[in-house]
Protein backbone atom coordinates (compact mmCIF):
# COMPACT_ATOMS: atom_id res chain seq x y z
CA UNK A 1 0.00 0.00 0.00
CA UNK A 2 2.85 2.23 0.04
CA UNK A 3 3.76 3.78 -3.30
CA UNK A 4 7.31 4.64 -2.72
CA UNK A 5 8.17 1.01 -1.49
CA UNK A 6 6.75 -1.44 -3.38
CA UNK A 7 6.84 -5.24 -2.01
CA UNK A 8 9.43 -6.87 -3.36
CA UNK A 9 8.72 -9.75 -6.07
CA UNK A 10 9.13 -12.77 -3.80
CA UNK A 11 6.71 -11.33 -1.10
CA UNK A 12 4.17 -14.16 -1.10
CA UNK A 13 1.08 -11.86 0.45
CA UNK A 14 -1.19 -14.52 2.98
CA UNK A 15 -0.41 -17.73 2.47
CA UNK A 16 -2.36 -20.53 3.81
CA UNK A 17 -1.57 -24.24 4.31
CA UNK A 18 -3.34 -27.30 5.32
CA UNK A 19 -5.19 -24.92 7.85
CA UNK A 20 -7.08 -27.35 10.23
CA UNK A 21 -9.48 -25.75 12.63
CA UNK A 22 -12.09 -27.63 15.52
CA UNK A 23 -14.76 -25.88 17.77
CA UNK A 24 -14.07 -28.33 20.40
CA UNK A 25 -15.04 -31.74 18.81
CA UNK A 26 -16.71 -29.87 15.41
CA UNK A 27 -13.89 -29.95 12.63
CA UNK A 28 -14.78 -26.81 10.94
CA UNK A 29 -12.04 -26.52 8.35
CA UNK A 30 -9.87 -30.04 7.32
CA UNK A 31 -6.75 -29.35 5.71
CA UNK A 32 -7.21 -26.13 3.52
CA UNK A 33 -4.73 -24.21 1.40
CA UNK A 34 -5.23 -20.78 -0.63
CA UNK A 35 -2.90 -17.93 -1.46
CA UNK A 36 -3.41 -14.53 -1.85
CA UNK A 37 -0.71 -12.71 -3.69
CA UNK A 38 0.01 -9.02 -2.45
CA UNK A 39 -2.47 -6.42 -4.77
CA UNK A 40 -4.67 -9.06 -6.01
CA UNK A 41 -8.08 -9.58 -4.86
CA UNK A 42 -9.31 -13.56 -4.19
CA UNK A 43 -12.27 -14.54 -3.75
CA UNK A 44 -13.84 -17.25 -1.14
CA UNK A 45 -17.02 -18.87 -2.28
CA UNK A 46 -18.99 -21.71 -0.39
CA UNK A 47 -22.67 -22.64 1.20
CA UNK A 48 -23.85 -22.08 4.77
CA UNK A 49 -21.60 -23.72 7.58
CA UNK A 50 -18.62 -24.17 4.54
CA UNK A 51 -16.13 -22.80 6.98
CA UNK A 52 -15.26 -19.35 5.07
CA UNK A 53 -15.98 -17.49 8.16
CA UNK A 54 -14.02 -19.69 10.24
CA UNK A 55 -11.48 -19.27 7.96
CA UNK A 56 -10.90 -15.43 8.65
CA UNK A 57 -11.66 -16.12 12.26
CA UNK A 58 -8.45 -18.02 12.10
CA UNK A 59 -6.10 -15.64 10.28
CA UNK A 60 -7.74 -12.42 12.36
CA UNK A 61 -6.78 -14.65 15.43
CA UNK A 62 -10.34 -14.74 16.76
CA UNK A 63 -11.15 -18.27 17.25
CA UNK A 64 -11.07 -18.53 20.80
CA UNK A 65 -13.71 -16.03 21.25
CA UNK A 66 -15.63 -19.38 19.73
CA UNK A 67 -13.92 -21.60 21.28
CA UNK A 68 -12.27 -22.68 18.42
CA UNK A 69 -8.62 -23.45 17.79
CA UNK A 70 -6.18 -23.84 14.95
CA UNK A 71 -5.12 -27.95 15.20
CA UNK A 72 -3.25 -27.92 12.27
CA UNK A 73 -1.06 -26.03 9.29
CA UNK A 74 0.01 -22.10 9.24
CA UNK A 75 -1.61 -19.08 8.06
CA UNK A 76 1.86 -16.42 6.51
CA UNK A 77 1.31 -13.01 5.82
CA UNK A 78 4.76 -11.48 3.97
CA UNK A 79 7.33 -13.14 5.53
CA UNK A 80 5.38 -13.49 9.20
CA UNK A 81 3.20 -15.62 11.10
CA UNK A 82 -0.05 -15.06 11.87
CA UNK A 83 -1.54 -18.39 12.79
CA UNK A 84 -0.41 -18.69 17.15
CA UNK A 85 -0.46 -14.76 17.31
CA UNK A 86 -2.91 -12.56 19.07
CA UNK A 87 -5.79 -10.98 17.48
CA UNK A 88 -3.64 -7.31 17.54
CA UNK A 89 -0.56 -8.68 16.65
CA UNK A 90 -2.51 -9.74 13.29
CA UNK A 91 -3.73 -5.93 13.31
CA UNK A 92 -0.51 -4.27 13.94
CA UNK A 93 0.91 -6.77 10.39
CA UNK A 94 -1.67 -4.49 8.72
CA UNK A 95 -3.87 -7.61 8.06
CA UNK A 96 -7.80 -6.51 8.88
CA UNK A 97 -11.11 -8.27 8.88
CA UNK A 98 -14.09 -6.26 8.38
CA UNK A 99 -16.54 -9.06 10.20
CA UNK A 100 -19.99 -11.09 8.99
CA UNK A 101 -22.86 -8.74 9.56
CA UNK A 102 -21.70 -5.57 9.90
CA UNK A 103 -21.02 -5.56 13.96
CA UNK A 104 -20.65 -1.80 14.19
CA UNK A 105 -20.80 -0.79 18.06
CA UNK A 106 -24.12 -0.01 17.78
CA UNK A 107 -24.06 2.84 20.91
CA UNK A 108 -21.51 4.42 19.92
CA UNK A 109 -21.36 7.29 17.38
CA UNK A 110 -19.92 6.67 13.27
CA UNK A 111 -17.26 8.86 14.62
CA UNK A 112 -16.17 6.82 17.63
CA UNK A 113 -16.76 3.59 15.54
CA UNK A 114 -14.08 5.02 13.09
CA UNK A 115 -11.78 6.00 16.07
CA UNK A 116 -12.51 2.85 17.09
CA UNK A 117 -11.41 1.34 14.09
CA UNK A 118 -7.74 3.64 14.44
CA UNK A 119 -7.02 1.72 18.03
CA UNK A 120 -4.94 -0.65 17.09
CA UNK A 121 -3.45 0.78 13.78
CA UNK A 122 0.52 0.37 12.94
CA UNK A 123 0.62 3.80 12.71
CA UNK A 124 -1.86 6.45 15.61
CA UNK A 125 -0.76 9.45 13.94
CA UNK A 126 -1.72 8.65 10.71
CA UNK A 127 -5.35 8.16 11.71
CA UNK A 128 -6.40 11.48 10.02
CA UNK A 129 -5.06 10.84 6.57
CA UNK A 130 -7.30 7.67 7.31
CA UNK A 131 -10.79 9.08 8.16
CA UNK A 132 -9.99 11.44 5.12
CA UNK A 133 -9.69 8.71 2.72
CA UNK A 134 -12.69 7.13 4.47
CA UNK A 135 -14.59 10.21 4.18
CA UNK A 136 -13.55 10.24 0.56
CA UNK A 137 -14.98 6.93 -0.28
CA UNK A 138 -18.02 7.19 1.58
CA UNK A 139 -19.29 10.55 1.92
CA UNK A 140 -22.30 9.33 4.00
CA UNK A 141 -20.18 8.74 7.07
CA UNK A 142 -19.04 12.67 7.28
CA UNK A 143 -22.90 13.78 7.26
CA UNK A 144 -23.31 11.31 10.17
CA UNK A 145 -20.54 11.11 12.36
CA UNK A 146 -22.76 11.96 15.24
CA UNK A 147 -25.21 10.15 14.51
CA UNK A 148 -25.34 6.19 16.59
CA UNK A 149 -24.30 4.00 14.55
CA UNK A 150 -26.96 1.96 15.47
CA UNK A 151 -29.94 4.10 13.52
CA UNK A 152 -28.19 3.66 10.34
CA UNK A 153 -29.01 1.75 7.51
CA UNK A 154 -28.17 -1.45 6.88
CA UNK A 155 -25.96 -0.75 3.49
CA UNK A 156 -24.71 2.76 5.99
CA UNK A 157 -23.55 0.43 9.07
CA UNK A 158 -21.66 -2.05 6.01
CA UNK A 159 -19.93 1.43 4.67
CA UNK A 160 -19.08 1.96 8.28
CA UNK A 161 -17.51 -1.48 8.83
CA UNK A 162 -15.43 -1.34 5.82
CA UNK A 163 -14.22 2.69 7.07
CA UNK A 164 -13.46 1.11 10.40
CA UNK A 165 -11.52 -1.82 8.85
CA UNK A 166 -9.36 1.38 6.40
CA UNK A 167 -8.98 3.33 9.21
CA UNK A 168 -6.11 1.01 10.62
CA UNK A 169 -4.63 1.24 7.06
CA UNK A 170 -4.58 -2.29 6.16
CA UNK A 171 -2.02 -3.89 3.55
CA UNK A 172 -4.48 -6.74 3.33
CA UNK A 173 -8.83 -6.24 3.91
CA UNK A 174 -10.66 -9.51 4.97
CA UNK A 175 -14.19 -9.17 4.32
CA UNK A 176 -16.97 -11.29 5.55
CA UNK A 177 -19.72 -11.50 3.32
CA UNK A 178 -20.08 -7.93 2.63
CA UNK A 179 -23.12 -7.32 0.85
CA UNK A 180 -25.10 -9.82 2.67
CA UNK A 181 -28.91 -9.17 3.13
CA UNK A 182 -28.22 -5.52 0.77
CA UNK A 183 -30.40 -4.62 -1.95
CA UNK A 184 -28.85 -5.42 -5.33
CA UNK A 185 -27.88 -1.03 -5.72
CA UNK A 186 -26.33 -1.38 -2.35
CA UNK A 187 -24.04 -4.38 -3.11
CA UNK A 188 -23.37 -3.15 -6.52
CA UNK A 189 -22.10 0.24 -4.91
CA UNK A 190 -20.16 -1.88 -2.00
CA UNK A 191 -18.16 -3.95 -4.64
CA UNK A 192 -17.33 -1.32 -6.86
CA UNK A 193 -16.68 0.43 -3.54
CA UNK A 194 -14.08 -2.84 -2.85
CA UNK A 195 -12.53 -2.64 -6.55
CA UNK A 196 -11.66 0.59 -5.54
CA UNK A 197 -9.53 -0.01 -2.32
CA UNK A 198 -8.30 -2.69 -4.11
CA UNK A 199 -7.27 -0.14 -6.78
CA UNK A 200 -5.53 2.18 -3.99
CA UNK A 201 -3.12 -0.86 -3.33
CA UNK A 202 -4.89 -2.96 -0.70
CA UNK A 203 -4.67 -6.76 -1.00
CA UNK A 204 -8.51 -8.00 -0.28
CA UNK A 205 -9.66 -11.68 0.59
CA UNK A 206 -13.72 -11.24 0.16
CA UNK A 207 -15.39 -14.33 1.37
CA UNK A 208 -19.24 -14.50 -0.10
CA UNK A 209 -22.36 -15.99 -1.29
CA UNK A 210 -23.04 -13.94 -3.88
CA UNK A 211 -20.51 -15.44 -5.94
CA UNK A 212 -21.75 -13.52 -9.28
CA UNK A 213 -20.41 -10.14 -7.68
CA UNK A 214 -17.28 -12.06 -6.01
CA UNK A 215 -16.29 -13.63 -9.19
CA UNK A 216 -16.74 -10.34 -11.41
CA UNK A 217 -14.45 -8.59 -8.71
CA UNK A 218 -11.54 -11.59 -7.78
CA UNK A 219 -8.87 -12.54 -10.06
CA UNK A 220 -8.68 -16.29 -8.11
CA UNK A 221 -11.42 -18.20 -6.71
CA UNK A 222 -11.54 -21.51 -4.33
CA UNK A 223 -14.77 -23.02 -3.47
CA UNK A 224 -15.26 -24.16 0.14
CA UNK A 225 -17.00 -27.17 0.80
CA UNK A 226 -17.82 -28.82 4.20
CA UNK A 227 -14.15 -27.27 5.62
CA UNK A 228 -12.40 -28.54 2.36
CA UNK A 229 -11.14 -26.52 -1.03
CA UNK A 230 -13.61 -28.11 -3.36
CA UNK A 231 -12.73 -26.11 -6.59
CA UNK A 232 -10.20 -23.23 -7.13
CA UNK A 233 -8.74 -21.72 -10.40
CA UNK A 234 -9.26 -17.91 -11.85
CA UNK A 235 -12.00 -16.65 -11.03
CA UNK A 236 -13.01 -15.95 -15.00
CA UNK A 237 -12.96 -19.98 -15.54
CA UNK A 238 -14.74 -20.52 -12.11
CA UNK A 239 -17.42 -18.78 -14.01
CA UNK A 240 -17.88 -20.50 -16.67
CA UNK A 241 -17.81 -24.00 -14.63
CA UNK A 242 -21.00 -26.31 -14.73
CA UNK A 243 -20.83 -26.96 -11.09
CA UNK A 244 -20.36 -23.36 -9.98
CA UNK A 245 -23.13 -22.16 -12.63
CA UNK A 246 -25.18 -24.39 -10.99
CA UNK A 247 -24.73 -24.05 -7.28
CA UNK A 248 -23.97 -20.76 -6.71
CA UNK A 249 -25.15 -18.46 -9.64
CA UNK A 250 -28.32 -20.54 -9.89
CA UNK A 251 -27.86 -20.99 -13.53
CA UNK A 252 -29.20 -24.85 -14.89
CA UNK A 253 -27.09 -26.72 -16.76
CA UNK A 254 -29.22 -26.87 -19.84
CA UNK A 255 -30.13 -23.49 -19.78
CA UNK A 256 -26.29 -22.55 -19.32
CA UNK A 257 -24.81 -25.10 -22.15
CA UNK A 258 -24.59 -22.73 -25.53
CA UNK A 259 -24.89 -23.75 -29.10
CA UNK A 260 -21.43 -23.13 -29.63
CA UNK A 261 -20.45 -26.40 -28.14
CA UNK A 262 -19.63 -24.74 -24.61
CA UNK A 263 -18.32 -27.85 -23.42
CA UNK A 264 -15.40 -27.26 -25.35
CA UNK A 265 -14.68 -23.88 -24.13
CA UNK A 266 -14.95 -24.83 -20.89
CA UNK A 267 -11.37 -25.02 -18.85
CA UNK A 268 -10.84 -27.97 -16.81
CA UNK A 269 -10.48 -26.91 -12.99
CA UNK A 270 -8.79 -28.63 -10.30
CA UNK A 271 -11.31 -30.70 -8.58
CA UNK A 272 -10.24 -31.42 -5.44
CA UNK A 273 -11.13 -34.81 -4.33
CA UNK A 274 -10.78 -35.77 -0.80
CA UNK B 1 -36.92 21.06 57.69
CA UNK B 2 -33.09 22.38 58.77
CA UNK B 3 -32.67 18.89 59.68
CA UNK B 4 -34.15 17.62 56.40
CA UNK B 5 -31.75 20.15 54.48
CA UNK B 6 -28.78 18.87 56.68
CA UNK B 7 -29.81 15.35 55.90
CA UNK B 8 -30.95 15.70 52.75
CA UNK B 9 -26.91 17.24 51.84
CA UNK B 10 -25.21 14.34 53.91
CA UNK B 11 -26.83 12.03 51.63
CA UNK B 12 -25.69 13.59 48.67
CA UNK B 13 -22.49 13.41 49.53
CA UNK B 14 -22.81 9.88 51.03
CA UNK B 15 -24.23 9.50 48.09
CA UNK B 16 -21.35 10.74 45.88
CA UNK B 17 -19.04 8.57 47.48
CA UNK B 18 -20.90 5.29 46.96
CA UNK B 19 -21.04 6.22 43.14
CA UNK B 20 -17.31 6.41 43.43
CA UNK B 21 -17.07 2.87 44.74
CA UNK B 22 -19.93 2.03 42.37
CA UNK B 23 -18.74 3.64 39.09
CA UNK B 24 -15.55 1.09 39.03
CA UNK B 25 -17.65 -1.78 40.04
CA UNK B 26 -19.48 -1.33 37.19
CA UNK B 27 -16.44 -0.62 34.73
CA UNK B 28 -15.49 -3.81 35.87
CA UNK B 29 -18.28 -5.81 34.72
CA UNK B 30 -18.05 -3.61 31.50
CA UNK B 31 -15.11 -4.27 30.13
CA UNK B 32 -14.98 -8.09 31.99
CA UNK B 33 -17.67 -9.02 32.74
CA UNK B 34 -17.31 -9.99 35.87
CA UNK B 35 -19.06 -8.95 38.67
CA UNK B 36 -16.67 -7.87 41.37
CA UNK B 37 -17.34 -9.14 44.94
CA UNK B 38 -13.59 -7.93 46.04
CA UNK B 39 -14.45 -4.48 45.83
CA UNK B 40 -14.96 -4.37 49.16
CA UNK B 41 -11.32 -5.23 50.07
CA UNK B 42 -9.82 -3.31 47.41
CA UNK B 43 -11.08 -0.31 49.12
CA UNK B 44 -9.92 -1.83 52.92
CA UNK B 45 -6.45 -2.27 51.26
CA UNK B 46 -6.41 1.57 49.76
CA UNK B 47 -7.92 2.59 52.75
CA UNK B 48 -5.16 0.75 54.99
CA UNK B 49 -2.41 2.12 53.35
CA UNK B 50 -2.95 5.46 54.18
CA UNK B 51 -3.78 4.60 57.89
CA UNK B 52 -0.50 2.99 57.79
CA UNK B 53 1.66 5.68 56.10
CA UNK B 54 0.32 9.44 56.73
CA UNK B 55 1.55 9.29 59.68
CA UNK B 56 5.48 9.23 58.59
CA UNK B 57 5.13 10.01 55.06
CA UNK B 58 2.21 13.03 55.43
CA UNK B 59 -1.50 12.63 54.38
CA UNK B 60 -0.73 13.69 50.77
CA UNK B 61 1.97 11.16 50.03
CA UNK B 62 0.33 8.27 52.16
CA UNK B 63 -3.37 9.14 49.80
CA UNK B 64 -1.04 9.18 46.75
CA UNK B 65 0.63 5.64 47.80
CA UNK B 66 -2.84 4.35 48.88
CA UNK B 67 -4.63 5.06 45.44
CA UNK B 68 -1.25 3.61 43.72
CA UNK B 69 -1.59 0.87 45.93
CA UNK B 70 -5.18 -0.30 45.51
CA UNK B 71 -5.17 -0.04 42.10
CA UNK B 72 -1.76 -1.94 41.91
CA UNK B 73 -4.04 -4.74 44.15
CA UNK B 74 -6.63 -4.18 41.29
CA UNK B 75 -4.07 -5.00 38.21
CA UNK B 76 -3.17 -7.95 40.70
CA UNK B 77 -6.28 -9.55 40.80
CA UNK B 78 -6.70 -8.93 37.15
CA UNK B 79 -3.37 -10.18 36.07
CA UNK B 80 -2.92 -13.39 38.25
CA UNK B 81 -6.36 -14.83 38.65
CA UNK B 82 -8.69 -13.69 36.57
CA UNK B 83 -7.32 -13.56 33.24
CA UNK B 84 -5.68 -16.76 34.09
CA UNK B 85 -8.48 -18.73 35.45
CA UNK B 86 -9.87 -20.47 32.78
CA UNK B 87 -13.74 -20.80 33.23
CA UNK B 88 -16.44 -20.81 31.03
CA UNK B 89 -19.10 -18.87 33.00
CA UNK B 90 -18.44 -15.40 34.49
CA UNK B 91 -20.47 -16.76 37.06
CA UNK B 92 -17.65 -18.69 38.25
CA UNK B 93 -15.46 -15.93 37.69
CA UNK B 94 -17.40 -13.81 40.28
CA UNK B 95 -17.13 -16.45 42.74
CA UNK B 96 -13.60 -16.66 42.77
CA UNK B 97 -13.64 -13.06 43.53
CA UNK B 98 -15.66 -13.51 46.36
CA UNK B 99 -12.37 -15.57 46.85
CA UNK B 100 -10.20 -13.18 46.70
CA UNK B 101 -12.25 -10.92 48.88
CA UNK B 102 -12.04 -13.22 52.15
CA UNK B 103 -8.34 -13.60 51.39
CA UNK B 104 -7.69 -9.97 51.80
CA UNK B 105 -10.62 -9.19 53.80
CA UNK B 106 -9.01 -11.57 56.39
CA UNK B 107 -5.47 -11.07 56.20
CA UNK B 108 -6.19 -6.93 56.28
CA UNK B 109 -8.98 -7.06 59.37
CA UNK B 110 -6.18 -9.16 60.81
CA UNK B 111 -3.73 -6.38 60.81
CA UNK B 112 -5.91 -3.73 61.47
CA UNK B 113 -7.07 -5.83 64.54
CA UNK B 114 -9.48 -4.05 66.88
CA UNK B 115 -8.06 -0.71 66.19
CA UNK B 116 -9.61 2.84 64.47
CA UNK B 117 -6.80 3.81 62.66
CA UNK B 118 -7.29 7.30 61.74
CA UNK B 119 -6.28 8.15 58.21
CA UNK B 120 -5.05 11.80 59.15
CA UNK B 121 -6.99 13.92 56.56
CA UNK B 122 -6.77 17.86 57.37
CA UNK B 123 -10.61 18.50 57.64
CA UNK B 124 -10.76 17.00 61.03
CA UNK B 125 -14.04 17.59 62.27
CA UNK B 126 -14.59 21.39 61.12
CA UNK B 127 -18.15 22.19 60.29
CA UNK B 128 -19.28 24.74 57.44
CA UNK B 129 -22.26 26.76 58.34
CA UNK B 130 -25.15 27.67 55.32
CA UNK B 131 -27.56 29.62 57.26
CA UNK B 132 -29.17 27.32 59.53
CA UNK B 133 -27.68 24.56 57.89
CA UNK B 134 -24.52 22.86 59.25
CA UNK B 135 -22.40 20.10 56.93
CA UNK B 136 -19.50 19.01 57.75
CA UNK B 137 -16.07 19.93 56.12
CA UNK B 138 -15.62 16.44 54.96
CA UNK B 139 -19.13 15.92 53.33
CA UNK B 140 -18.45 19.13 51.35
CA UNK B 141 -15.06 18.21 50.58
CA UNK B 142 -16.31 14.67 49.51
CA UNK B 143 -18.87 15.47 47.52
CA UNK B 144 -16.11 18.20 45.37
CA UNK B 145 -13.75 15.18 45.32
CA UNK B 146 -16.35 13.21 43.76
CA UNK B 147 -17.71 15.34 41.34
CA UNK B 148 -13.96 16.52 40.13
CA UNK B 149 -13.59 12.55 39.98
CA UNK B 150 -16.45 11.58 37.89
CA UNK B 151 -16.07 14.25 35.68
CA UNK B 152 -12.66 13.47 34.91
CA UNK B 153 -13.80 9.50 34.40
CA UNK B 154 -16.65 10.12 32.35
CA UNK B 155 -14.43 13.09 29.78
CA UNK B 156 -12.19 10.24 29.30
CA UNK B 157 -14.50 7.38 28.53
CA UNK B 158 -16.20 9.76 26.14
CA UNK B 159 -13.07 11.24 24.62
CA UNK B 160 -9.61 8.98 25.04
CA UNK B 161 -8.51 6.24 23.18
CA UNK B 162 -8.64 4.30 26.56
CA UNK B 163 -12.77 5.45 27.00
CA UNK B 164 -13.27 4.19 23.18
CA UNK B 165 -11.43 0.90 23.96
CA UNK B 166 -13.17 0.53 26.73
CA UNK B 167 -16.78 0.70 25.56
CA UNK B 168 -15.87 -0.46 22.27
CA UNK B 169 -14.88 -3.79 24.55
CA UNK B 170 -17.73 -3.36 26.63
CA UNK B 171 -20.26 -3.67 23.83
CA UNK B 172 -18.70 -6.57 21.27
CA UNK B 173 -15.06 -8.10 22.82
CA UNK B 174 -14.58 -9.83 19.34
CA UNK B 175 -15.05 -6.76 16.97
CA UNK B 176 -13.35 -5.19 19.29
CA UNK B 177 -10.31 -7.35 18.89
CA UNK B 178 -10.69 -7.01 15.20
CA UNK B 179 -9.61 -3.77 15.61
CA UNK B 180 -6.68 -4.39 17.73
CA UNK B 181 -7.82 -3.40 21.10
CA UNK B 182 -6.35 -6.10 23.87
CA UNK B 183 -8.65 -7.24 25.92
CA UNK B 184 -6.28 -7.48 29.00
CA UNK B 185 -5.00 -3.69 29.01
CA UNK B 186 -8.77 -2.39 28.86
CA UNK B 187 -9.27 -5.41 31.60
CA UNK B 188 -6.01 -4.12 33.49
CA UNK B 189 -7.01 -0.60 33.15
CA UNK B 190 -10.25 -1.36 34.33
CA UNK B 191 -8.92 -2.78 37.71
CA UNK B 192 -6.27 -0.12 37.71
CA UNK B 193 -9.10 3.24 37.95
CA UNK B 194 -11.45 1.20 39.90
CA UNK B 195 -8.83 0.15 42.76
CA UNK B 196 -7.98 4.26 42.87
CA UNK B 197 -11.47 5.23 42.82
CA UNK B 198 -12.50 2.80 45.65
CA UNK B 199 -9.52 4.06 47.71
CA UNK B 200 -10.30 7.93 47.84
CA UNK B 201 -13.56 6.17 49.01
CA UNK B 202 -12.18 4.71 51.70
CA UNK B 203 -10.67 8.10 52.45
CA UNK B 204 -14.05 9.93 52.50
CA UNK B 205 -16.01 6.53 54.23
CA UNK B 206 -13.42 6.75 56.94
CA UNK B 207 -13.04 10.80 57.56
CA UNK B 208 -15.18 12.42 60.37
CA UNK B 209 -18.42 11.95 61.79
CA UNK B 210 -17.01 8.55 60.99
CA UNK B 211 -14.38 7.32 63.85
CA UNK B 212 -11.81 6.06 60.89
CA UNK B 213 -10.97 2.62 59.10
CA UNK B 214 -11.97 -0.30 61.21
CA UNK B 215 -12.73 -3.40 59.95
CA UNK B 216 -16.45 -2.34 60.08
CA UNK B 217 -15.38 -0.25 57.04
CA UNK B 218 -16.33 -3.39 54.60
CA UNK B 219 -19.77 -3.34 55.45
CA UNK B 220 -20.11 0.54 54.57
CA UNK B 221 -18.48 -0.46 51.22
CA UNK B 222 -21.38 -3.34 50.37
CA UNK B 223 -23.46 -0.37 50.45
CA UNK B 224 -21.86 0.75 47.08
CA UNK B 225 -23.18 -3.04 45.64
CA UNK B 226 -27.04 -2.31 45.58
CA UNK B 227 -25.75 1.23 44.17
CA UNK B 228 -24.31 -0.38 41.28
CA UNK B 229 -27.16 -3.19 40.93
CA UNK B 230 -29.96 -0.85 41.27
CA UNK B 231 -28.59 1.66 38.75
CA UNK B 232 -27.40 -1.10 36.13
CA UNK B 233 -25.01 -3.16 36.59
CA UNK B 234 -23.43 -2.42 32.83
CA UNK B 235 -24.15 1.33 33.28
CA UNK B 236 -21.92 4.66 34.20
CA UNK B 237 -25.01 6.79 34.50
CA UNK B 238 -26.88 3.72 36.17
CA UNK B 239 -23.64 4.00 38.97
CA UNK B 240 -23.85 7.56 39.41
CA UNK B 241 -28.10 7.69 40.05
CA UNK B 242 -27.88 4.59 42.01
CA UNK B 243 -25.14 5.51 44.23
CA UNK B 244 -27.13 8.59 45.20
CA UNK B 245 -30.42 7.24 45.46
CA UNK B 246 -28.41 5.27 47.34
CA UNK B 247 -26.77 7.65 49.84
CA UNK B 248 -29.90 9.83 50.25
CA UNK B 249 -32.17 6.83 51.44
CA UNK B 250 -30.09 5.49 53.77
CA UNK B 251 -28.74 8.86 55.27
CA UNK B 252 -32.89 10.13 55.52
CA UNK B 253 -33.72 6.90 57.10
CA UNK B 254 -31.23 7.07 59.81
CA UNK B 255 -31.90 10.53 60.44
CA UNK B 256 -35.84 10.20 60.92
CA UNK B 257 -34.82 6.56 62.60
CA UNK B 258 -37.06 7.53 65.84
CA UNK B 259 -40.36 8.62 63.73
CA UNK B 260 -39.83 5.12 61.81
CA UNK B 261 -39.24 3.11 64.78
CA UNK B 262 -42.44 0.71 63.60
CA UNK B 263 -39.72 -0.48 60.90
CA UNK B 264 -37.48 -1.68 63.82
CA UNK B 265 -33.80 -0.40 64.32
CA UNK B 266 -30.90 -0.03 62.12
CA UNK B 267 -33.54 0.86 59.15
CA UNK B 268 -30.84 3.22 57.55
CA UNK B 269 -28.41 0.09 57.43
CA UNK B 270 -30.57 -2.25 55.36
CA UNK B 271 -32.26 0.70 53.10
CA UNK B 272 -30.19 0.63 50.56
CA UNK B 273 -30.45 -3.16 50.01
CA UNK B 274 -34.66 -3.03 49.97
CA UNK B 275 -34.49 0.11 47.98
CA UNK B 276 -32.48 -2.30 45.36
CA UNK B 277 -35.11 -5.15 45.48
CA UNK B 278 -37.73 -2.83 44.98
CA UNK B 279 -36.20 -1.55 41.77
CA UNK B 280 -35.29 -4.91 40.63
CA UNK B 281 -38.44 -6.23 41.40
CA UNK B 282 -39.84 -3.47 38.92
CA UNK B 283 -36.74 -3.27 36.00
CA UNK B 284 -34.52 -6.47 36.50
CA UNK B 285 -31.98 -4.75 34.26
CA UNK B 286 -31.95 -2.18 37.45
CA UNK B 287 -32.52 1.68 36.04
CA UNK B 288 -30.30 2.52 33.45
CA UNK B 289 -29.04 -1.07 32.59
CA UNK B 290 -29.03 -3.04 29.52
CA UNK B 291 -28.46 -6.66 30.87
CA UNK B 292 -30.19 -8.29 33.35
CA UNK B 293 -28.98 -10.02 36.73
CA UNK B 294 -29.80 -13.54 35.38
CA UNK B 295 -27.48 -13.50 32.87
CA UNK B 296 -24.52 -12.59 35.78
N1 LIG C 1 -18.80 -20.95 17.55
C1 LIG C 1 -18.92 -22.17 16.98
N2 LIG C 1 -18.98 -23.29 17.73
C2 LIG C 1 -19.11 -24.50 17.17
N3 LIG C 1 -19.18 -24.71 15.86
C3 LIG C 1 -19.13 -23.65 15.05
C4 LIG C 1 -19.00 -22.33 15.56
N4 LIG C 1 -18.97 -21.46 14.53
C5 LIG C 1 -19.07 -22.21 13.43
N5 LIG C 1 -19.18 -23.52 13.73
C6 LIG C 1 -19.30 -24.64 12.78
O1 LIG C 1 -18.22 -24.58 11.89
C7 LIG C 1 -18.65 -24.81 10.58
C8 LIG C 1 -18.25 -23.65 9.69
O2 LIG C 1 -18.93 -22.49 10.10
P1 LIG C 1 -18.66 -21.07 9.49
O3 LIG C 1 -19.36 -20.06 10.31
O4 LIG C 1 -17.21 -20.89 9.30
O5 LIG C 1 -19.37 -21.19 8.08
P2 LIG C 1 -19.62 -20.10 6.96
O6 LIG C 1 -19.08 -20.66 5.70
O7 LIG C 1 -19.11 -18.79 7.38
O8 LIG C 1 -21.20 -20.08 6.87
P3 LIG C 1 -22.19 -18.84 6.58
O9 LIG C 1 -22.18 -18.63 5.13
O10 LIG C 1 -23.50 -19.34 7.08
O11 LIG C 1 -21.68 -17.67 7.35
C9 LIG C 1 -20.14 -25.04 10.64
O12 LIG C 1 -20.37 -26.44 10.65
C10 LIG C 1 -20.54 -24.46 11.96
O13 LIG C 1 -21.61 -25.18 12.52
MG1 LIG D 1 -19.92 -16.99 7.71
Amino acid sequence: MDVHAPPPPEDPGLVVRDLAVNYGPVTALRGISLSVPRGSIVAVLGGNGAGKSTLLRAVSGTLRFHRGGITAGEIVFGRTRLSGTAASAVVARGVVQVPEGRRVFARMTVEENLRAGSLGARDRRAAAGARERVHTLFPVLAERARQRAGLLSGGEQQMLAIGRALMARPAMLLLDEPTLGLAPMMAARIAETVREINAQGTTVLLVEQNAAMALSLASQAYVLEVGEVALSGPAADLARSDEVRRRYLGIEDDRAASPAGASAGRPALARWSA
Amino acid sequence: MTTFLELLANGISVGAVYALIALGFVIIFKATEVVNFAHASLLLAGGFVVARLHSSIGFWAALLLGVAGAAAVGVLIEFLIIRRANVSSHSVLAIVTIGVDIVLTTELTRRIGTEVLALGDPWRDQVVHLGAVGIAQTRVVALAVAAVLITAFLLAFKHTGWGVAMRATAEDPETAALMGVRRGRVSMGAWAVAGALATVAALFLCVFPTPGLDRSTTFAAMKAFPAAILGGLDSTTGALVGGLIIGVTETLMSGYQNDLAFLGRGIGDVAPFLVMIVVLLIRPAGLFGTRELARV
